[in-house]
């Protein structure tokens, strides 16, 4: 009976056999074969959270802190657990409308998916916070609040310089390779940027295991895969904050720079764009706001002029014509000129200027700032006969003021810094044709006119190269990084000295001489400072805007004192009229600043309050101001009328929300639970965070 | 006492045993993973038995008990008292009717007393295993006979019957695993292939759409006749067959698509099951349209992939050579529901691997093969028929539990034999298995 039917074990047998082998195969596509399962498993039940580092904070020469970091807070939203949300009452907290609600949950699903936890709005204010954190546990799990450290301006200054913090674009999430992420903060411009690798610290990375309902259930791994968080390294700089107030106080109403140097080390003590803005409206909640309206100002109030406004130097340009002509062995510091307010030589004159001085050597010519004089130096070096060519000596002209550090980017620490420009030999070929020019033709050259064009920090870098006699250091803010070591090597280029030429000390001597002069007795006698020698020279600068002569830009640059130079500065205030009127002034008040870090007598305070008070702004960019705000006036009485509009309808639609709503009243917590839940939460995250920083940033 | 443990040991399959405990092990390890937590004590539980882990230890400790009582009965008992047996088991099932206990949606177990429950349809296997082999090994059955074929089915398809009552539908599908020991007994082929096609049927109707199944039956048709054409000419009645086997094949789509799932199954295992082939269940039911239409009105729409996918993100992430002891992170977060019972594998899975689930698989795939080798080599059918009631009911659940973690088979509530935490499940495993080890250590004695 045994024997029966048993050639259908074998059946049987093959059919279990079949059937593991299928089992045994599927396995293996899934768990060998099919990679996505184990970035599924990861992402549902490992959260990895980004710790943020407390950024590095920038001080001033003496130590101050020029901007310190807080803490804001975002209101995160995750909207997977959405459900069963109260959301009329946390729009009514928000002051915002369902609609709206609707529009920014969907924009994080978009952004973030439907699970992870997005910005719904960020940096609340501290009404707004308040309100939220007091009924956060109404909202909760699907709204929480993420600490966010930001930026203060304590002096309200210098924001230009540093910079400010924003939300990464994706231009920068791919230019860093994905080393940020979405939502990531970094310095976008100034020294922020430039040195964000350093103020930014390093991140640390937790990753936290979670359950099924997204609630954290302890580290992963024992936290063995988690990198703690190293705060950013404080940076030293060479700014003098209260100069740097000063000269933004004094080119209140102005367009314009003033850009400041220590000679001897190349550190920029203050640096000034006319019109500019307090670096806080580029933090917290209205920042967005706020940088919209200062990137569509047509007075352009985000442009650093300091490094990127382009001028001619008119006279300022002297000192440096006179250097090139006097290593060249054209003339001695005795050489004179006949100065009668015009140049002739070349048939119609050129470069006329009132004030007839007397040019009877160098000295003279600088001091009384004469046109001729400079007007035939150059003459003298274009057509040297050493060289044969105009050509040629255009282009030995050109070296020496490239030397100087005119017409190339000096590389200061800044992104964004312009060239400025010095004409060659192509360009004049280009213009009249080879052969169809000659030293005539550009002869407002030599009186720092014409095609050539600087920046305010290339003038005053000169000053430094003037001011020690032929060496200079690259321009620069940062003195050190805290806690500086080998592999830090973004100063390196700070600290070499640059000597471009050997022009003799005797040259040098004479052309300060002069520079001398023009406080003592030439055209900036008004830029005095008792009990210092200032050498300076005036500039004011024939400019055009599309081809319309427009008023001149007021020109100065200075150093003191003169043997044992401090100080360098290049004051541009545009369209102001003469140098000497509100360029030398503005230098004057803040070299005695510095230099004596305070301003003696009343007569020269109020001076400081008379320029402030002083507007000089341009017709120009005043007009472009109105057009633009009545053009906003219309579109805003038309988006209110719309607004009115449209009232009348929400109302109805919200009355009907609410009549739905009312039947699932949300649950009402009783009073001790709410007191309870309140001091566990402000005793708990935010508060710890904010002593452990406050503790930070005070060591 | 060492000579009673002899007479005790003598005979019993050592191979079986170690793979026994070897199964036993794993799934300790299995369920302690999936309930442990880093600041659980692991004695105090154990003592306390309040996790389901230590639970489990009990459980095992009672099975060995019971594996031990029936290693003492003589063999001679099982076949004396088979019929005996099912009666009570038929009784009991009958019983949760009036006294059952509602756990997660079936009325199928009978409350013990200390947060222990009985499930009398888990034991059934057991009495019915027992039956079959029973009536098989009579002398008076003839198994050639069309009526002895029914007897048998009626035997098996009882408690399946009643289990289904009891909503326990994972169950009764266990009980057709008897159609393996039946084929084996002699059943005709026929059986086999008709099974066998009809699974092959409501496939090809589920995934196809109406047209293309009927176009598809006319095409097999159309080439049946051709083939059999001869034979038609000899006798037109073969053709008229033909015919209403196609007819009988189309009134089967449209049975599938408006009865099948419309009407006998639940909304949410006709959705378990058409998502296995990629579809979403429609109902054309006016009443479960309505149904629908109120729970998406109330945004209450169930996610019945969720098991599925959590299990294969479970199961895939393991890699080859998985994540580690108490290092899976989905079983961590308890992203896999019912992991502890029917979805024990995934653990297995994701914290050892393709090596560890392959492993697992051989040692079911070894003992299966042993057993069908102990079967075969039985003198008496009833032995027989009994070691392959065992063989069909284990490869059953093993089948059914690992494809459907897998996504080779929709998800029914069937427990993987001794890994599974469970009483009821691994008594009832352990029973079978020690009854067929207490009948082949006797093999030399004939019973009938």
């Amino acid at each position: 009976m045994a024997v029966f039917n048993q050639s259908r074990k074998f059946t049987i047998q093959m059919i279990i056999g079949v059937i593991f082998i299928i089992m045994v195969i599927r396995l293996m596509t899934l768990q060998i074969f099919s990679g996505k399962y184990e970035k599924l498993a990861t992402d549902q039940a490992i959260l990895r959270k980004v710790v943020y580092p407390s950024r590095g904070i920038i001080f001033d020469r003496n130590g101050k802190a020029i901007l310190d970091n807080t803490v804001m807070y975002d209101l995160m939203v995750t909207p997977s657990q959405l459900k069963g949300v109260d959301t009329m009452s946390l729009c009514n907290i928000l002051s915002i409308d369902t609609a709206e609600f609707r529009k920014r949950v969907v924009n994080a699903i978009i952004k973030n998916t439907r699970n992870r936890a997005s910005v719904f709005e960020p940096l609340l204010s501290s009404e707004k916070y308040a309100r939220v954190n007091e009924k956060l546990f109404r909202f909760q799990p699907a709204f929480f609040l993420q600490e966010r450290p930001i930026r203060t301006y304590p002096f309200k200054a210098a924001a230009h310089i540093l910079g400010y913090v924003g939300e990464v674009d994706s231009a920068i999430l791919k230019r860093s390779n994905f080393f940020y992420q979405m939502g990531d903060f970094a310095g976008r411009s100034g020294l922020e940027s430039y040195y964000e690798r350093i103020l930014m610290g390093q991140r640390g990375i937790q990753y936290i295991l979670r359950d099924n309902f997204n609630r954290p259930i302890g580290p992963y791994e024992n936290g063995d895969f988690d990198t703690a968080a190293v705060a950013g390294r404080h940076l030293n700089t060479y700014i003098d904050i209260e100069v740097q107030q000063m000269a933004e106080k004094l080119m209140k109403n102005k367009v314009g720079s003033v850009v400041a140097i220590e000679p001897k080390t190349g550190g920029i003590i203050a640096m000034t764009s006319a019109p500019g803005y307090d670096p806080n409206e580029l933090t917290g909640p209205e920042s967005r706001k706020n940088f919209n309206r200062l990137f569509t100002n047509p007075s352009s109030p985000m442009l650093n002029r300091g490094m990127q406004g382009v001028y001619p130097p008119g006279s300022t340009f002297k000192p440096l014509g006179a250097l090139v002509a006097l290593n060249e062995g054209l003339i001695t510091p005795s050489y004179g000129y006949p100065c009668f307010g015009r140049y002739q030589p070349c048939g119609k004159p050129a470069c006329t200027h009132s004030n007839a001085g007397h040019a009877g050597d160098l000295k003279l010519s600088i001091a009384n700032s004469c046109n001729s004089y400079y007007a035939h130096l150059l003459r003298l070096t274009i057509d040297n006969p050493k060289y044969k060519s105009i050509d040629k000596g255009l282009m030995q002209w050109k070296s020496y003021l490239n030397a100087f550090g005119l017409g190339h980017r000096l590389g200061v620490d800044l992104a964004g810094e312009y060239a400025g420009y010095i004409p060659d030999t192509t360009r004049y070929n280009k213009v009249f044709r080879k052969g169809g020019w000659n030293s005539c033709t550009i002869v407002s050259l030599g009186i720092g006119q014409g095609e050539m064009q600087v920046t305010p920090l290339q003038m005053a870098n000169s000053m430094c190269l003037i001011a020690n006699r032929g060496w200079y250091y690259i321009p620069h803010f940062v003195k050190s990084i805290e806690n500086e070591s080998e592999r830090d090597t973004i100063l390196n280029s700070f600290r070499d000295k640059i000597k471009p030429l050997h022009i003799p000390d005797t040259a040098y001597q004479a052309v300060i001489d002069g520079m001398e002069m023009v406080v003592t007795n030439g055209t900036a006698r008004n830029a005095k400072i008792p009990g210092y020698a200032v050498c300076a020279k005036t500039g004011t600068v024939e400019n055009y805007y599309r081809g319309v002569k427009q008023q001149n830009h007021s020109f100065f640059v200075a150093f003191a004192p003169k043997d044992n130079p401090k100080i360098a500065v290049c004051v541009v205030v545009e369209n102001a009229g003469f140098g000497s009127t509100w360029a030398a002034p503005i230098a004057s008040l803040l070299m005695e600043k510095y230099l004596t870090d305070s301003i003696a007598g009343p007569q020269r305070k109020a001076e400081i309050e008379r320029i402030s008070n002083v507007s000089l702004i341009p017709m120009r960019i005043q007009r472009e101001i109105r057009v633009r705000d009545s053009l906003k006036r219309i579109k805003d009485s038309v988006a209110a009328r719309k607004a009115r509009l449209t009232v009348k309808a929400d109302v109805q639609n919200q009355k009907k929300t609410i009549i739905e709503t009312a039947h699932t009243p949300y649950p009402q917590v009783p009073e001790e639970n709410f007191s309870a839940f309140s001091t566990f939460f402000l005793h708990s995250a935010p508060g710890r965070f904010f002593k452990k920083n406050i503790h930070k940033i005070r060591a | 006492m060492s000579a009673r443990d002899e007479s005790i040991g003598k005979g019993v399959d050592t191979g079986v045993v170690v793979m026994y405990y070897l199964l036993l092990l794993i799934g300790f390890i299995a369920i302690f993973s999936v309930e442990y937590r880093m600041e659980d004590s692991f004695w105090k539980s154990v003592i306390a038995v309040k996790n389901n882990y230590s639970k489990q230890l009990l459980f095992i400790g009672v099975s060995s008990v019971l594996a031990l009582f029936i290693l003492l009965i003589d063999s001679k008992f099982f076949a004396a008292t088979a019929n005996l047996m099912y009666l009570g088991g038929i009784i009991l099932m009958l019983l949760t009717f009036v006294i059952g206990k509602n756990i997660s949606g079936s009325r199928s177990w009978i409350a013990l007393g200390g947060g222990f429950n009985l499930q009398p349809a888990e034991l059934c296997k057991v009495f019915t295993s027992l039956a079959i082999a029973k009536y098989m090994s009579r002398q008076e059955t003839d198994f050639k006979l069309f009526r002895s074929h029914l007897i048998a089915f009626a035997i098996t398809l009882g408690p399946a019957l009643l289990s289904i009552a009891q909503k326990e539908t994972g169950l009764a599908l266990v009980y057709f695993s008897f159609f393996l020991v039946l084929y084996r007994e002699g059943l005709p082929s026929v059986y086999l292939v008709a099974g066998f096609s009809l699974v092959i049927l409501f496939v090809t109707a589920i995934v196809m759409p109406f047209t293309a199944y009927v176009v598809m039956i006319a095409l097999l048709l159309f080439i049946a006749v051709y083939i059999l054409w001869r034979k038609i000419k000899k006798t037109f009645s073969l053709f008229v067959f033909l015919l209403l086997l196609g007819g009988i094949c189309v009134l089967f789509k449209y049975a599938v698509d408006f009865i099948v799932f419309d009407k006998i199954l639940k909304p949410y295992q006709s959705e378990r099951v058409l998502n296995m082939f990629g579809k979403s269940y429609i109902p054309k039911d006016p009443k479960r349209i309505a149904q629908f239409e109120k729970e998406k009105a109330l945004g209450k729409k169930r996610d019945y992939g969720y098991n599925v996918r959590q299990s294969k993100i479970a199961i895939g992430s393991g890699g080859v050579l998985g994540k580690g002891f108490l290092k899976g992170v989905t079983t961590q977060g308890e992203f896999v529901p019912e992991q502890h019972t029917d979805f024990i594998f995934t653990a297995v899975a994701e914290s050892f691997g393709f090596w560890g689930s392959v492993l697992l698989l051989g040692i079911y795939f070894m003992l299966l093969m042993r057993m069908v080798r102990i079967a075969e080599r039985q003198r008496s059918t009833f032995s027989r028929v009994y070691t392959y009631s065992v063989v069909s009911i284990l490869f059953f659940h093993v089948f059914i539990n690992i494809c459907m973690t897998i996504g080779l088979m929709p998800v029914i509530g069937i427990t993987l034999p001794f890994l599974s935490y469970g009483g009821s499940s691994l008594i009832t495993f352990t029973a079978l298995v020690f009854i067929l080890l207490r009948l082949d250590a006797d093999r030399q004695m004939v019973l009938r």
